[in-house]
């Protein structure tokens, strides 16, 4: 796949050109935001989803009988509904000094759709994801076109893990396959480059096989497609034991992964950013490609919430950009445009990590 | 690039091919096409015992786990499916990557879908032409594996040498050209072919693929050889003696020549020195086709040796008596025989001029042959401990005619450098220490050890004494921590230079970083284990490297200590009272108190060894020694198993000496007293009517903000409240098995023999851990008889699978130390059980146990964790101490800067 041309080449030679210049700031937590707005049910549906169905479907029978289920949670399907409200996040993080803004795409797979009888949308939430990204980011560039905006394409993790067992009784057994999980990566992807995303990331992995299925995807898609795009891969330590859900290292994993030849590799979700610390250090490193991280803010409290201030959170990270271990940086769960800022202003003057190759030329 | 071009595998932990591995073993059991009994396993559906299979390879050292489900009764694929889904279940297999090996390509690419690691396929090649070849080498790619590649192409499989570069050639050409396939992720199979079998043609067999194999390595250093290692021996199938020998032989000189992967039966190898002379002689005739009548010259001894052959090398177990007099103490040394090191010596010192040469030249030569075989991790501390014995042995000889010389000349020898070693005061743990000393000793550091609970006072003026370069403290109990830092603002106070070294199980950097650095600024520097405590004194006393090495944990501490500062307000501790409102309870009003069988004060004087010899708790004595594992698995690993073997079977006869001249004796005391609970104390009365209290117990709760379903435990909750008027009760005991072991630890000194005295040492304490462990379980089942008909075996009494907890003061349910005074005066301990309590509350002998017994059915093991200022103040107040002394004693668990 290496040898495939880019699809955009110019929008990448752009990117990594940042790259090579700063450490390049990744949005926030995307929950917190949409909570501020207190949607209730009704507000979730909005008028397409009002009558209990589908209103755009073009078999009501087929499919769009959500009537029977709550959509409120959905957050997915506000691009659908709630469109202002999603760009105004992508445009408040675009404004705290984001370089970089995920779509709102997180569970915009069939697998994770159908949990509210809506996977016949995969499609089209990725679709329409993208491309309200893609209008926060380019009128953000015109504003200022010598601190170009990109639009980071979000393939979430899905609510299955391809090898772990859901039945403590029965070691072997899986509820999802790799190749049901290679055509879901399939559908959400093109979605997403369709709408106009820069990049695509596999982000928040519990499980690497799920990664390398959405890898294996994407392989196929762009060796379809004649062209290829970036590839940022987060995954997910999940506790302080240092491992994924599925049990590997951070060093095992990045293993796992590299064959993809990404353009990144990071980890996210699950810890915040003191936690993460030994584990960036390992890809920081081992990494051939750029670093990046966007943690938690902090574990969350007795209530579930996450309470890390801006301030003690961009102090963590500022240890990480001067001991050059970071090429990208946001947040995650619990993050707030606030923290982007706090983060943005704690790394500006901190170079970002030097790829091995480039440490040599140095030397 | 700058990140080297290592092949990077992983299953759940990550396996980089360096060239330091040499060779990689890969488990050829779980292959049905290879082993009858996983045949049967897969075919008979019994998939546990087929993972069992799976769990002794990766124990026995395979490092990548071959599958292989070619039979043509199963459905392969399905086969395949389900049995890498079942072992990915299983961290203690799934931690290695597998390789996942078919001729058919639909069963490559399903096992490829189970993989979350980096695995390796086994294997593709140009035998249907290029292809298939190039369309699965984009898959596998894409799959992220590495690949085998057979020597195999249109016109068939590679025999010769020059059919072997040619495909391997051709190959390697496609798939970094044309796929962009890595070369470190490319394995050639150039075909291991059988030998010996009465075929002319196939004489050269092994010759072929040996000369390939330089050849290959030559032009493709990047990727690797492997091969199916048993197909070489096919014509001895029955006689697996000699079969692992022709194995042993051809990996021999297959490794040398660039082979560094092979499938193997990883817990099945013989190792080529070890291999009978006339056997291992007649082998490499048939491998490396030396001579024409060589099959039939093996033939001749195959049936001699068909059973027991590894038994029968002790005729050449003194062959390295035959070697110059300097290469057997070399031998001598490294292999840590004792049995002859005077001798050699001697006759080494006849020919020297100046007996200090014997030191400096073959006697150092062969211990820095030791340091670098450890260093590089190819010898383990019981060798090197067994290594410093013959050492010690050589130069005891030596000093007599050393110390005539120096009364002649004036001259003295030169060490590397001087360290004054302790364990602190209040401590008495010292194994650790002593085995520090003894690697130090063997890097030529001059050791001067003032044993334990040594005061800060006589440390320091011994290293002013001796001029020494550093000094070395440590401790195992957490009131050493303290002491530690004391002896650090002494060595402020009187204006030292040298360094401090600090070590023992309790400390940790942070806590040298945070609480004793600060104290004396100079130099002080945490040494994690005796492994690096070479390293750290090399750099100390060398010019050039001092400096330095002192900047760098220097500025290591500091950021610790900043890190320590900006920690934030880490997780909020809750109140004492909310604490208290979360408290462990039951339905105390309905709940009935067993009533021990045998109340009061009962006392063991002389406690049968041979009973608690079988239920030692072995995996703590080997991590004493720096050997991680557990028992048994550790004695077959595949890193450690032969020295943890060797190191059990000196324990082993160590305790048959113990058990039958009765070296060490056991004694013990418990007693049960009548109890009630008043919040976190418990009140101890003097008889059954409960009204004249006799002591009172002072326990800790833990702070942390737990949700409700988790209760706030502290100790004393396992106690009925007193408002119920339950007559409940609590155990105490008190147990050594260290009585006695003085004259046998003088004795061993005495014979310069620390690898017997630490063995001695360390299985004392394992005898005082079982004796606790029996005496618990008699306490359940007939002292107290709580649980008259409890039957655990072994594993489950370790694994605590029981009722009820013996919790130690100074442990993490009760971390105060001072609590085992209140224990002694109950059980009158001291003359009970001849066990005496230091002013730091550490007891000796140090081979001892003691600890409260709790029944209630909810009692459990918990960790305090860390106090607010609320509760150490409330807890001085209970103790009757101030808040100074309550924060000395609690440090470990504060929350805050008590400064």
């Amino acid at each position: 796949m290496s040898t495939l041309p880019w699809l955009h080449p110019d929008r990448v030679a752009a990117l990594e050109q940042a790259l090579r210049q700063r450490i390049l700031i990744l949005d926030g937590g995307m929950g917190t935001m949409l909570q501020a707005h207190g949607l209730d049910e009704h507000g979730f549906r909005g008028e397409r989803f009002e009558h209990g169905h589908d209103g755009h479907a073009h078999d009501g029978h087929a499919h769009g009988h959500p009537g029977g289920c709550d959509l409120k949670g959905n957050n997915d399907l506000l691009t659908l509904t709630r469109p202002e409200i999603i760009r105004g996040v992508h445009e408040a993080y675009l404004e705290a000094g984001a370089d970089l803004v995920e779509t709102n795409t997180f569970n915009s797979t069939r697998i994770s759709q159908s949990d509210y009888k809506l996977q016949h949308l995969a499609h089209e939430l990725n679709l329409e994801g993208a491309k309200l990204a893609r209008a926060a980011c380019d009128a953000m560039t015109a504003r200022t076109p010598e601190k170009p905006r990109f639009v980071i394409g979000v393939l979430g993790p899905t609510s299955r893990t391809a090898s772990l067992s859901p039945n403590v009784n029965d070691p072997g057994f899986r509820n999802v396959t790799f190749e049901e999980l290679a055509a879901n990566y399939t559908e959400s992807a093109s979605g997403l480059i369709d709408g106009g995303a820069d990049v695509i990331m596999v982000e928040t992995i519990f499980d690497t096989l799920n990664a390398k299925a959405a890898l294996f995807a994407l392989s196929e898609l762009f060796h379809q497609r004649g062209a290829r795009m970036p590839v940022m891969i987060s995954g997910t330590i999940t506790d302080r034991s240092g491992r994924t859900l599925s049990g590997q290292t951070a060093e095992a994993f990045y293993y796992s992964v590299r064959h993809a030849l990404p353009l990144s590799v990071g980890f996210n979700c699950a810890l915040g950013a003191e936690d993460l610390r030994p584990h960036i250090q390992t890809l920081a490193n081992l990494a051939e490609s750029y670093v990046s991280t966007h943690p938690n803010a902090g574990l969350p409290n007795a209530f579930a919430e996450y309470d890390e201030t801006p301030e003690h959170m961009a102090g963590v990270i500022a240890g990480f950009a001067r001991d050059g271990l970071l090429n990208l940086v946001g947040g995650c769960c619990g993050t707030t445009p606030a923290h982007i800022k706090a983060i943005a202003e704690a790394v500006r003057d901190c170079a970002p990590r030097r790829l091995p190759g480039e440490v040599q030329e140095a030397a | 690039m700058t990140t080297p071009r290592h092949t990077r595998l992983s299953g759940l932990e990550p396996l980089v091919i360096t060239p330091d591995l040499l060779f990689v073993n890969v488990g050829e059991r779980t292959n049905v096409t290879g082993s009858a009994k996983f045949k049967k396993l897969i075919k008979e559906d019994r998939y546990d015992e087929a993972v069992e299979v799976a769990r002794q390879q990766v124990e026995s050292g395979a490092q990548i786990l071959d599958v292989n489900m070619d039979e043509g009764l199963l459905d392969s694929e399905a086969a395949m499916v389900k049995f890498l889904n079942l072992i990915a279940a299983e961290p203690d297999i799934a931690k290695i990557p597998v390789m996942v090996d078919s001729s058919e390509w639909s069963v490559i690419e399903a096992g490829l879908k189970c993989l979350q690691g980096k695995g390796v396929v086994n294997s593709i090649s140009l035998k249907e032409g290029e292809g298939p070849f190039l369309e699965q080498a984009r898959k596998i790619l894409r799959y992220g594996a590495a690949t085998v590649v057979m020597a195999f192409d249109e016109n068939g499989q590679a025999d010769s040498v020059a059919r072997r570069l040619e495909i391997c050639e051709r190959s390697y050409r496609l798939l970094t050209e044309e796929v962009g396939f890595p070369p470190e992720d490319i394995i050639f199979d150039s075909n291991i072919f059988p030998i010996a079998t009465g075929i002319e043609e196939h004489a050269d067999n092994a010759v072929n693929f040996i000369e390939a194999a330089k050849l290959l390595k030559q032009r493709f250093p990047h990727s690797h050889l492997s091969g199916g290692v048993s197909n070489v021996s096919f014509s001895f199938r029955g006689n697996d003696s000699v079969r692992e020998a022709i194995h042993s032989v051809f990996l021999y000189h297959a490794i040398q020549a660039g082979m560094d992967m092979g499938i193997v039966n990883a817990g099945q190898l013989a190792i080529y020195d070890e291999l009978e002379p006339e056997l291992r002689e007649r082998v490499e005739d048939v491998v490396l086709n030396r001579r024409a009548d060589a099959t039939e010259r093996l033939m001749e001894i195959a049936e001699r040796h068909k059973k027991g052959a590894r038994g029968q090398d002790n005729g050449n177990a003194l062959a390295w008596r035959e070697l110059p007099v300097r290469k057997r103490l070399e031998h001598a040394l490294v292999h840590g025989i004792d049995q002859f090191v005077v001798e050699d010596t001697e006759e080494v010192r006849q020919t020297v001029t100046r007996t200090l040469d014997v030191i400096e030249g073959p006697l150092m030569d062969g211990m820095n042959v030791v340091g670098d075989l450890f260093g590089a991790g190819k010898m383990f501390l019981p060798q090197v401990v067994k290594s410093a014995r013959v050492m010690k042995k050589a130069v005891a000889w030596l000093l007599p005619f050393m110390e005539e010389e120096k009364k002649l000349s004036g001259n003295t020898s030169k060490s590397n450098g001087k360290i004054v070693m302790a364990t602190v005061k209040g401590d008495v743990h010292d194994i650790g220490k002593n085995i520090v000393g003894v690697v130090l000793a063997c890097n030529n550091f001059e050791v001067i050890d003032l044993g334990v609970m040594v005061p800060a006072q006589k440390i320091l003026d011994t290293a002013i004494e001796e001029k020494a370069d550093m000094i070395g403290v440590s401790g195992l109990i957490t009131p050493s921590l303290e002491e530690m830092a004391n002896v650090a603002r002494e060595m402020k106070r009187r204006n030292f230079s040298i360094p401090l070294l600090i070590g023992g199980a309790t400390t940790s950097r942070a806590h040298t970083a945070i609480k004793i650095e600060p104290n004396y600024e100079t130099a002080c520097v945490w040494v994690k284990d005796a492994s690096r405590a070479v390293g750290v004194a090399q750099s100390l006393v060398s010019k050039e490297l001092v400096d330095g090495f002192l900047a760098k944990v220097r500025s290591e501490y500091a950021e610790v200590r900043e890190r320590h500062k900006h920690r934030g307000p880490g997780k909020k501790l809750v109140t004492l009272e909310h604490a208290r409102g979360n408290r462990f309870t039951c339905d105390w009003a309905s709940y009935d108190p067993p009533q021990p069988v045998q109340p009061g004060i009962t006392v063991f004087d002389d406690y049968p060894l041979a009973e608690l010899r079988e239920t030692i708790d072995w995996t703590p004595f080997f991590q004493a020694w720096e050997l991680a594992g557990h028992y048994p698995a550790i004695l077959t690993d595949a890193v450690v198993g032969t020295q943890a073997s060797e190191l059990f079977a000196d324990a082993q006869a160590m305790l048959d000496k113990i058990v039958n001249e009765k070296w060490l004796k056991a004694r013990a005391v418990i007693g049960f007293w009548p109890a009630a609970n008043l919040m976190d104390d418990v009140e101890i009365y003097t008889d059954d009517t409960r009204t004249q209290p006799l002591a009172r117990l002072h326990h800790l709760r833990q702070q942390a903000d737990k949700p409700v379903e988790r209760p706030n435990l502290c100790l004393a909750d396992f106690i009925a409240p007193k408002a119920f008027g339950k007559p409940d009760w609590i155990g105490g005991f008190a147990v050594t098995a260290g009585l006695g072991i003085e004259p046998h630890l003088e004795r061993f000194h005495a014979e310069h023999d620390d690898y017997s005295a630490i063995i001695l040492k360390a299985l004392a304490d394992r005898f005082a851990e079982a004796f606790a462990e029996r005496m618990h379980q008699r306490v359940r089942k007939e002292f107290w008889g709580f649980v008259p008909d409890e039957a655990l075996d072994n594993e489950a009494l370790i694994a605590e699978q029981y009722q009820g907890v013996r919790p130690a003061p100074g442990y993490p349910a009760c971390p105060d130390h001072t609590e085992k005074a209140t224990l002694f005066k109950l059980l009158d301990a001291t003359n009970n059980a001849g066990i005496e309590l230091t002013e730091g509350f550490s007891m000796y002998p140090a081979a001892a146990v003691s600890g409260w017994y709790f029944s209630h059915p909810g009692s459990q093991y918990f960790v305090v964790g860390r106090l607010s200022l609320e509760q150490v103040q409330d807890y001085a107040k209970r103790k009757g101490w101030s808040q100074a002394e309550a924060e000395r004693w609690l440090a470990a668990n504060l929350d805050y800067d008590p400064d």
